[in-house]
């Protein structure tokens, strides 16, 4: 492969540029809503998050107090005090007096308003204004500047998600959901591959083309019928249809076609050789089976259950069709989606919602990616 | 919520337990009925025979049974109920197919389907390869690749979340907190409602596929690059062939197989795009799409079943081309083992 493109130092250079800004592209939309769950919430809405850690700057407008502040110093009339009448800690970089110009003069000189008129505005917010004739009137001067905050960075979004925004307890949820949609396929399909690569029986044949054509059948088939089915059985039995069990089934089901596929095709490669002589030796299938096949298939179940995993913790389709919207059973996808319609704007609890959806899956891909990539490879005809 | 988690670590246990419990006693009372030692010598081939007739029905029985009632049975459930009314109780014949070819919701769904069928496969495919190719030749490229790959693990809600903050918009004058406005005002560009632009909203659903997919793409196809003959590349160098020859003429033919089976699992995923446009639009402004649209009528103003298996059956047919391709690859290639 080295041979394939120029070797000239140009073209070595152009490739590590192009490689770098596919890798910017893909990367940045992601690590956008980790600072911004990060930031403090004031400041998302005040600065782009990729100024974060430049101080953000905002104009304000305020009042300078009235003509009764006054008092008379080396004749002339001064007003002084600080802008900020809060005593927050921010940073004048300019001021003005007319909100067209809100940035006319840097802070720190002073500026000339007419009829002898100065007005000093310093960096941390003091100011002196100054006349040769006393000031009159109850309404001070408007005044406007543009200050700067230091960035903060804070914990508290992730405290109110967790806590109020009910995104802790979808947590559970989704883990409740997962775990067990993750672990029952594996059995069973590893047993009914096991049959359908090293067993003989007729039928076989037609079984195994109805599990690479029910691969790609749409989710979308199955909704409705199994809808009404579970409705029927709720009716019947006067339980509830949604419910745990329900969803860890229909997961069951979904799964199983491509785990059935993936773990036959990768049974039926073992050596044909370490089979028969278990068997010369009197070993049934099910000893086979548990002591030979199972032990060799461990990198193909893990393959499985990682892509499982990672299916079944970021759906929102069957969480939506087979679970409830209540907070004891609203799934991490759906309740995410529910905060899009009812906190549209509120960014910092979007963004630390979506990290937190996204966390677990991150870390069980990054710790786990040669099994992901192997299963990738082995079952690519899968549509997701 | 602790009455929630020992319930499903209750489940794990009965689940698994269960399915041992189911194979091996299966098998133990196979043995018991047909038993194949300590029985003379024919009797002992007979009950062998009998065993081997059974026990891959064993094996294969629970897998069948989930199969059936949640793939195979719904399947032939969805096709008679579009035959049938809003609450599948009375035959309609196909008045769906025909309401189907006559709703404008319905017709704008589909055009943009085919919208994003003609970009979004394209899209990842081509990106995939060319990052496939480039990452291939650095030192840094497993580290490039990695990073690429990341979105492949993220939801659907996930990256659309993220890219709604990409795509957000304030009003002229204010501090643009989206990336992609923010840098169309620091060009002197006008800021815009990107989700809510007729048409064009489309494309910038279909980045968010993209940049899931294309790791997909690249993984599977930067594995079938590195299985091409070293001598094929050496042979084209030699004979004094520019690297977009190599690319054209002799690394992409060699992997056609590969960009197709990357190709179409892509397009089946397309087929059933359904989160990133209910959570960035909910088909508003003219970008809806069947999945989504099929979502809508189960449940709109308490459902209509005839309608929702109707578009069900549209999406199913799309698939069928692939899957009749999927099934003769297969036999093909396994030969009936």
């Amino acid at each position: 492969m080295a041979v394939a493109t120029g070797n000239s130092f140009a073209s070595r250079f152009g490739v590590h540029i192009a490689v770098l800004i596919f890798v910017a592209i893909w990367t940045i939309p992601t690590l956008g809503i980790l600072v911004s769950s990060l930031r403090d919430k004031d400041q998302i809405i005040a600065s782009g998050w990729w100024n974060s850690f430049a101080s953000s700057s905002q104009t304000e407008a305020g009042r300078l107090p009235p003509a009764s502040a006054q008092t008379q110093k080396d004749g002339k009339y001064v007003i002084e005090g600080s802008v900020f009448g809060d005593g927050a800690k921010r940073a004048i970089s300019a001021f003005g007096v007319k909100a067209a110009t809100p940035t006319q003069y840097p802070a720190g000189t002073s500026a000339d308003l007419g009829d002898g008129v100065t007005l000093q505005v310093n960096a941390d917010g003091s100011f002196v204004l100054a006349s040769p004739k006393a000031f009159e009137g109850d309404r001070g001067q408007r005044v406007y500047y543009a200050s700067s905050a230091p960035p903060k960075f804070t914990t508290d979004n992730y405290q109110t998600v967790l806590f109020s925004e009910g995104i802790g307890r979808s947590f559970m949820n989704s883990l409740t959901v997962t775990i067990p949609a993750t672990v029952i396929p594996i059995l069973i399909a590893a047993f009914a591959a096991y049959a359908l690569a090293w067993m003989r029986f007729p039928g076989r044949a037609l079984l195994i083309a109805v599990i690479i054509g029910l691969l790609v059948v749409p989710l979308q088939m199955s909704l409705i019928p199994l809808l009404k089915l579970y409705n029927g059985v709720g009716t019947f039995f006067g339980v509830p249809s949604k419910t745990y069990l329900g969803i860890w089934l229909a997961h069951t089901g979904f799964g199983l076609p491509f785990a059935i596929y993936l773990l036959r095709s990768y049974i039926a490669g073992l050596p044909r050789e370490i089979m028969e002589s278990a068997r010369i030796d009197g070993a049934s299938d099910f000893e086979i089976f548990v002591k030979i096949v199972l032990p060799l298939s461990f990198p193909v179940l893990a393959s499985f259950a990682i892509f499982q995993f990672l299916w079944v913790w970021n759906d929102l389709l069957v969480a939506m069709v087979f679970l409830g919207t209540a907070p004891d059973q609203i799934v991490l996808t759906a309740k995410l989606n529910a905060l899009l319609g009812s906190r549209g704007g509120n960014w910092e609890i979007l963004t630390t919602s979506a990290f937190i959806t996204i966390i677990v899956p991150l870390i069980v891909f990054f710790s786990l990616q040669r099994y992901f990539v192997r299963g990738l490879l082995a079952g690519s005809v899968k549509g997701g | 919520m602790a009455a929630q988690i020992f319930s499903a670590i209750f489940v794990i246990i009965i689940g698994v337990g269960g399915c041992v419990a189911y194979f091996w006693g299966a098998n133990k009372l196979l043995d018991l009925i047909f038993p194949s030692r300590g029985v003379s010598g024919t009797a002992a081939v007979n009950n062998l025979r009998r065993q081997g007739l059974v026990r891959p029905w064993l094996f294969v029985g629970p897998a069948m049974i989930i199969l059936t009632i949640y793939l195979i049975y719904p399947v032939i459930a969805t096709l008679w109920l579009s035959f049938f009314d809003r609450g599948g109780t009375g035959f309609v014949g196909v008045a769906n197919y025909e309401w189907a070819l006559r709703d404008p919701d319905l017709r704008n769904a589909i055009l943009n389907n085919l919208l994003w069928l003609a970009v979004v496969p394209a899209a990842c495919t081509f990106l995939g390869l060319i990052i496939a190719v480039l990452t291939d030749k650095i030192w840094w490229g497993t580290i490039a690749k990695s990073l690429i790959f990341l979105p492949l693990a993220i939801s659907f809600v996930g990256a659309s979340v993220i890219w709604k903050f990409i795509y957000e918009y304030r009003g002229e004058g204010q501090v643009q907190i989206g990336l992609l406005n923010a840098i169309i005002q620091h060009f002197g560009g006008q800021p815009q409602v990107w989700i809510s632009l007729p048409f064009w909203n489309n494309f910038f659903l279909m980045i968010i596929l993209i940049w899931i997919q294309t790791g997909f793409a690249m993984v599977i196809l930067s594995s079938a690059l590195r299985g091409i003959p070293e001598e094929t590349l050496e042979a084209a160098v030699i004979d004094g062939a520019n690297p977009f020859q190599i690319f054209w003429k002799i690394m992409v033919p060699q992997i056609w197989g590969t960009i197709a089976v990357v190709w179409t699992t892509i397009t089946i995923l397309v087929l059933k795009v359904f989160d990133i446009v209910l959570t960035m639009t909910n088909g508003q402004w003219n970008s809806q799409v069947l999945a989504n649209l099929m979502f809508d009528w189960m449940f709109r103003g308490g459902g209509d079943f005839g309608r929702g298996a109707t578009i069900a059956i549209i999406i199913m047919i799309a698939v069928i081309p692939i899957m009749v391709w999927n099934i003769r690859q297969a036999n093909k290639e396994t030969g009936g083992h």
